[in-house]
């Protein structure tokens, strides 16, 4: 297995060298040049000279790529472009909103996704599974926008039982008085895709052998699908939540802008907004890398879980 | 029940030896779900083409109602007065007057909107400041010094927005309507022309958008599968890389570079960023279907690289291309949405079901819901029906699958 996550290591950097070859080809070249969107409408040709010197885009396009790939390697993307703070710190600062909310929402969405999909599964082919189903499907199509619109203005505006946003200074008064409600809302967005998913999983091992002998042996239904499915079914979902944790790094960006929570999802909007392109440049590439990091060890915890899985 | 009766169906066709397409029509129209989400999608489909053709919500940017006029449903008599919150608006407050008295036209007298200020009597101070400022910045006239030379810094961007409003019928105050069938928005605008000619932004972007990924994925696919060796090598990388970076980190990066904000964006945005999963499963596709036996046959006959994709593999690779376009389609008119709603989409003179869920928002903070229920609802059924079609598209041409 060390052999494994060695080779698979190794493969990143070639995996690594095309997004950063990709964000710079993005932001460099497609993206025009960007110091006629830092001097603003009316600017001398002197400033413009300036700026391009300041940026390095007065060197050949090879000399560009090293300017580039030495920030990434040193963490350092220089200053944002519209509020000369360090884009560092930008992150370092906005990454507490985002976990406030992110965390508690995946822990709690992957309990309740697993709990459907088992009750799901128990009444599986009735009519009351198909209905859900059904429901489920429309609900997924209708704009995940549709539900934050709505929620905010019946939970918050007009029942007043949660603030309509805002945030707060300490971490006890964000995580009581202003996360539940976007918690709440990401939950409900949530349960549709997430039981569907995970329903899939548990309907795969329920056509086991494992199950039939478990039935033979005279168990409850509720002993079947609860130890013995279960624990199976829960490989692939530990394998969906840990790829998935790279999100906790972009936040729930819908979230935090309906609710003014100044998180990473929150700021990257704000940059596509105003072009600020460090900071976009710095979140798509560290992003890209926690991705891979986290299949990797995504797969690795497939392989602990279940022994029978032959990694190659 | 249904798959039951599809099994004997297809048994029988089987005899009657009936082509593979036929046989997934039978299993389709087996199923009382597809036909029904079908018909959905294709009148759908139907409204789009009318509306693209000009015969139906001609009219939406017309102002054919008062603001935030309500639908016909919650209409109320004149007599109980306007309810509260909607004296607010002074464009109801202007109209109320001449609507009460159908008979009442611009001559009958200094009554409602006629008495209050037109337009023309109105002095622009800001006006006649910068008409001040101009004349002495002349520099026919006076010697000036150029750097106070008076430039209208939004003069373009407003020559543009008059020329795009031109188009648009303007009606008088009086002659507009006071409810609508759904209801108007801020501007009385009529919210169910604005549904249908959203439907038409929506729907249309998100088609061509799967359309381009499904483009990409594909020939990429099939060229990677079929060869293998060092193209096999170069996709895959390119597929790692595009896979690597979160798409929704992808889609924001493109938009941020695109300098132009409009409907072909969205569709490059989401072309480009949407082909992985095509090329994943066509690659399989053709790599399995490189050695069978038919494709082997083909090659000793002759038949070049090209023909034995396009011609010989294609057909029996095509359901999968299929069913991968509907998937992108019903995800494109999503994230078509939220771009729209975001601001990185649809620009602010088009009406696409996201820019009415933008305006919806603040209407709702007044108590007008009409245009969130109208763009809600037309978007829950078309892409309800879209994807349960989807499902039994997938069903229907690959028997062999179970669930």
């Amino acid at each position: 297995m060390t052999a494994y996550a060695v080779r698979r290591l190794w493969q990143m950097i070639p995996t690594m060298a095309g997004v950063i070859l990709l964000v710079f080809f993005l932001f460099n070249w497609v993206g025009g040049d960007p110091a006629y969107v830092l001097a603003g409408l009316f600017s001398s040709q002197e400033q413009i000279a300036s700026i391009r010197r300041e940026l390095g885009l007065d060197e050949a396009l090879h000399v560009q790529l090293l300017i580039f790939l030495r920030q990434v390697l040193s963490f350092d993307f220089g200053n944002s472009w519209t509020t000369s703070e360090p884009v560092s710190r930008i992150f370092a600062t906005r990454l507490p909103a985002s976990l406030t909310v992110v965390g508690p929402l995946l822990i709690i969405e992957t309990i309740v996704g697993v709990v459907f999909a088992v009750a799901l599964a128990w009444v599986r082919g009735t009519w009351v599974d198909r209905s859900v189903m059904v429901l489920f499907t429309m609900g997924m199509s209708v704009s995940i926008l549709v539900f934050i619109i709505l929620g905010q203005y019946l939970l918050a505006y007009r029942l007043g039982w949660f603030p309509v946003q805002g945030w707060g200074e300490s971490f006890g008064t964000n995580a009581l008085v202003y996360a539940p409600l976007p918690i709440l809302l990401g939950l409900i967005v949530s349960i549709a895709p997430n039981t569907r998913l995970f329903r899939s999983f548990v309907i795969d091992e329920i056509d086991q052998d494992y199950v039939r002998t478990a039935r033979a042996k005279g168990l409850s239904e509720a002993r079947v699908l609860f130890v013995h499915v279960l624990r199976n079914a829960l490989i692939p979902v530990i394998t969906f939540v840990v790829s998935n944790l790279p999100g906790l790094l972009l936040g729930a960006f819908l979230l935090e802008r309906f609710f003014g929570i100044p998180g990473i999802g929150r700021e990257i909007i704000l940059a596509v907004e105003r072009s600020d392109f460090p900071v976009i440049k710095a979140a798509t590439v560290y992003v890209a890398l926690a991705t891979m990091i986290f299949n990797l060890i995504g797969d690795l915890l497939y392989r602990v879980a279940d022994p029978r899985i032959q990694l190659r | 029940m249904a798959s039951g009766a599809a099994v004997t169906t297809t048994a029988g066709a089987r005899e009657a030896g009936e082509g593979l397409g036929r046989l997934a029509l039978r299993r389709f129209l087996a199923d009382r779900v597809a036909v029904w989400s079908a018909a959905v999608v294709l009148a759908g489909l139907l409204l789009v083409l009318s509306s693209l053709a000009g015969l139906t919500a001609t009219g939406w940017g017309d102002e054919v109602a008062v603001g935030h006029a309500p639908p016909h449903f919650l209409r109320e008599t004149p007599e109980r007065g306007a309810p509260e919150g909607r004296d607010a608006d002074p464009a109801v407050r202007q109209s109320t007057g001449p609507a009460i008295g159908p008979a009442s036209g611009p001559a009958s007298g200094p009554t409602g909107a006629a008495r209050g200020p037109t337009p023309s009597d109105v002095v622009d101070p800001i006006e006649v400041e910068m008409r001040l400022i101009g004349a002495l910045a002349d520099p026919r006239g006076r010697e000036a010094p150029t750097s106070t030379a008076v430039v209208d810094p939004i003069a373009q961007e407003l020559a543009a927005a008059e020329k795009s409003v031109r188009p648009h019928r303007i009606i008088p105050p009086e002659e507009r309507a006071q409810s609508l069938p759904f209801g108007a928005d801020k501007w009385g605008r009529d919210v169910l022309e604005k549904t249908v000619k959203g439907a038409e932004t929506s729907i249309l972007v998100g088609l061509a958008a799967a359309l381009l990924a499904t483009l990409i994925g594909s020939a990429l696919g099939a060229v990677s599968g079929w060869f293998g060796g060092w193209v096999d090598d170069l996709s895959n990388w390119v597929y790692n890389v595009f896979n690597a970076i979160p798409g929704i980190l992808l889609i924001l990066a493109i938009a941020a570079v695109l300098d132009t904000k409009g409907t072909l964006s969205v569709v490059v945005i989401l072309g480009l960023t949407g082909w992985t999963g095509v090329y994943r499963l066509v690659r399989g596709e053709y790599l399995k279907h490189r050695e069978r036996e038919y494709v082997r046959a083909a090659s000793a006959i002759g038949a070049s690289h090209l023909r034995r994709i396009l011609v010989h593999v294609l057909p029996n690779v095509s359901h999968v291309i299929l069913v991968q376009f509907s998937l992108l389609t019903v995800a494109s008119i999503k994230a078509e949405v939220i771009l729209s709603f975001l601001g990185f989409g649809v620009p602010v003179d088009g009406v696409s079901w996201g820019t009415m869920l933008t305006e919806a928002q603040n209407d709702l903070l007044v108590g007008i819901w009409w245009q969130l229920a109208a763009a809600t609802l037309a978007m829950g059924l078309f892409v309800t029906a879209l994807s349960l079609f989807t499902d039994a598209l997938r069903d229907a041409l690959d028997p062999r699958l179970t669930h």
